[in-house]
């Protein structure tokens, strides 16, 4: 057995019972130098994306970008429909009656903000991702359900199927799996 | 000087309000007890008899559809001058309706009120099928229901547009917006549950279904960032849509110059009468489920008094409408306006009047007492009358406006026909059939939302 060389992992996951837990093993994995580390739980634990090193994201700029392509362009439409496309006179009113067309404005601001806030949220995931090696471990399962977990990915330039398990477990966790492809 | 102070202070500090979750639960237990409702094998006998009933509900309502799409709106018991009859009405109160799940799932998560949790997904859904009714009415009232996307700008051979400055087009994109915002916001907050359905379903095809529909979610702490920005965002954005898509709707009638129509009071009082009916029917709901499904550990006794506390303060918004459109008539001065009360109150449809009077500002006094919000029949037999008491008031808008406005020589009379009163109890049985089959195949109860309450109450 031993002269057969073993398949490349994914990577190297632990498991644990609490959000604590799971937010001083990622805090401690990040000081150690790992980069390409991964947390998972059954709910948003406050604290988590901090301690991974995680600020920024672009979703509230997408929307914003949505909703002003949105208002903008609801509004353009409505104009250039009454006032250049098929402009009616109807006894001398002005045609660029704009009062009238903020409902339907506001209304597509609103439409354009939303999609794009859900459609970035998941993009920026690379949602639906139809197969992702973590599901490959049997106890991940109850991610979604009551365990937390911590996932080195094989990737880091630190990485060492041994160093790394043995770093793992000194982080005091339920068990340690390593996460085939 | 605090020795002596409010008894009613004193007992509220000495009795503590119940839970907004009982204690005891653990992360496992709550996954397994809110999707152990759908992963089993057992239906309860409700669950068969309600799907049942409003499913022959729903063949009426397709029979209603069919006839009418063969015959034409004749066969409802509209006319000249009563042309918005049932259609309207039913059309203004399913959309009412819809609002309290919007409320609760984004005004109360913005203000943290942390016991939505246990009813707004339940409460979103309520919504989404609420508009789904609503949204047939206005098609089938427009006569030839298969050209509707005429309401809409395309690019047509004629070069025609829509008409930007009708409320009826405003409330088109309103309408739109709001259903696909609600669907949007109701399926975003079921996604993490929709993989715990994944993770937790034992049948193989259960398991691809759930598997597909949650599209790989698998909690990374990245994902859960911008999951929480985009809630966020989402019900930011779902909350003014909540005032605005009934003040459209009002435009329908407060444009008009139809006198009993044509008030300045009409968006807000709209909105306080669309929350009020809402959370009627959200207690409605409520009540029978968490009985027969055993959830009263989750949605308790300080989640009905809550609401019963809503469905008062909004009812007395409601109220102060009605006040107020009295008192306008009588300050108007406009003989029309004046004449709006009286035929309201002493005329053909006073009894309809008369009856929303009572289930709208009447009953819902009851809840100033404790112990009336305490007690669930009072809390159920009140929502329901509340419920009625809404469709009343819009009964009352719609037709008692229209059949006697300015000229006696134009006045009629409406009265519904069986079609009328088929296509009004066929969408409540589409409703209902739609809301059971949600009961039965998606968590009724946001499990990663009780998860995070669960874990804050250790």
């Amino acid at each position: 057995m031993k002269s057969k060389p073993r398949p490349p992992i994914y990577g190297v996951m632990a498991e644990f019972d609490t959000p604590e837990a799971l937010i001083a093993a990622a805090g401690k994995t990040i000081a150690q130098g790992y980069r390409k580390v991964e947390a998972n739980s059954p709910f948003p634990v406050e604290g988590l994306d901090e301690a991974l090193g995680f600020h920024h994201s672009r979703v509230p700029l997408l929307t914003l970008i949505g909703g002003v392509i949105g208002g903008v362009g609801g509004f353009f439409m409505q104009w250039y429909s009454a006032v250049k496309h098929y402009p009616i006179n109807a006894g001398g009113r002005p045609l660029n009656s704009w009062p009238a067309f903020i409902p339907v404005t506001f209304e597509l601001t609103i439409l354009c903000a939303a999609i794009t806030a859900v459609l970035g949220m998941l993009a920026l995931n690379g949602l639906p991702m139809p197969y992702h090696p973590l599901f490959n471990v049997e106890r991940f399962e109850r991610a979604s359900r009551d365990r937390f977990f911590l996932c080195i990915e094989a990737t880091d330039p630190q990485f060492d199927r041994e160093n790394t398990k043995r770093f793992l477990e000194s982080l005091n966790p339920n068990g340690v799996h390593e996460v085939e492809h | 000087m605090t020795t002596n102070s409010n008894p009613r202070e004193t007992s509220g500090s000495l009795a503590p309000q119940p839970p907004v979750v009982e204690p005891g639960y653990t992360y496992a237990s709550v996954t397994e007890k809110i999707s152990g409702i759908v992963l089993t094998r057992r239906t309860p006998l409700f669950w068969m008899i309600v799907f049942t009933s409003a499913f022959l509900l729903f063949l009426l309502l397709s029979v209603a559809i069919s006839y009418l799409l063969y015959k034409g709106v004749g066969i409802w018991g509209i006319n000249i001058p009563v042309g918005w009859g049932f259609a309207i009405v039913n059309f203004v109160w399913w959309v009412g309706i819809g609002h309290a799940g919007t409320l609760i799932s984004a005004f109360l998560l913005l203000l943290r009120q942390e016991w939505r949790t246990s009813i707004n997904r339940f409460a979103e859904a309520m919504t989404l099928f609420a508009v789904a009714c609503a949204g047939l009415f206005p098609l089938l009232h427009l006569g030839r229901p298969w050209v509707f996307y005429w309401l809409f700008p395309y690019p047509d051979t004629m070069r025609l547009w829509p008409q930007w400055r009708s409320p009826l087009v405003w409330d088109v994109f309103a309408v739109s917006t709001y259903a696909t915002v609600s669907f949007l916001f109701w399926f975003v907050g079921l996604l993490p549950d929709l993989a715990s359905m994944r993770d937790r379903a034992r049948n193989r095809f259960v398991r691809t279904l759930y598997g597909f529909v949650a599209m790989g979610w698998r909690g990374s702490a990245k994902h859960w960032h911008r999951y929480k920005i985009a809630y966020l965002l989402l019900a930011g954005l779902a909350a003014p849509l909540v005032v605005s898509v009934h003040s459209v709707v009002s435009f329908d009638f407060a444009v008009a110059i139809v006198p009993g129509w044509h008030s300045t009071i009409f968006p807000p009082y709209f909105v306080a009468g669309a929350i009020f009916s809402g959370f009627a029917m959200v207690m409605s709901l409520a009540i029978p489920i968490r009985k027969v499904y055993g959830l009263e550990d989750f949605i308790t006794m300080r989640h009905l008094d809550n609401m019963a506390k809503i469905i008062l303060a909004t009812g007395l918004m409601v109220s102060y409408g009605y006040l107020m459109e009295t008192f306008m008539a009588w300050y108007s001065g406009n003989p029309f306006e004046a004449f709006v009360t009286t035929n309201r109150t002493t005329g053909p449809y006073a009894v309809v009047f008369w009856m929303l009077i009572f289930c709208n500002v009447l009953t819902p006094q009851l809840f100033w007492f404790k112990r009336m919000r305490m007690s669930i029949p009072v809390l159920f037999i009140v929502s329901i009358i509340v419920n009625i008491g809404m469709w009343l008031e819009r009964f009352m808008i719609v037709v008692v406006s229209l059949h006697r406005d300015f000229m006696p020589s134009a006045w009629g009379m409406y009265y519904p026909t069986f079609w009328d009163l088929a296509t009004l109890f066929g969408s409540v049985g589409l409703f209902l059939m739609l809301m059971f089959l949600f009961i039965r195949v998606l968590p009724m109860i946001s499990i990663f939302e009780m998860r995070e309450l669960v874990g804050e109450k250790k």
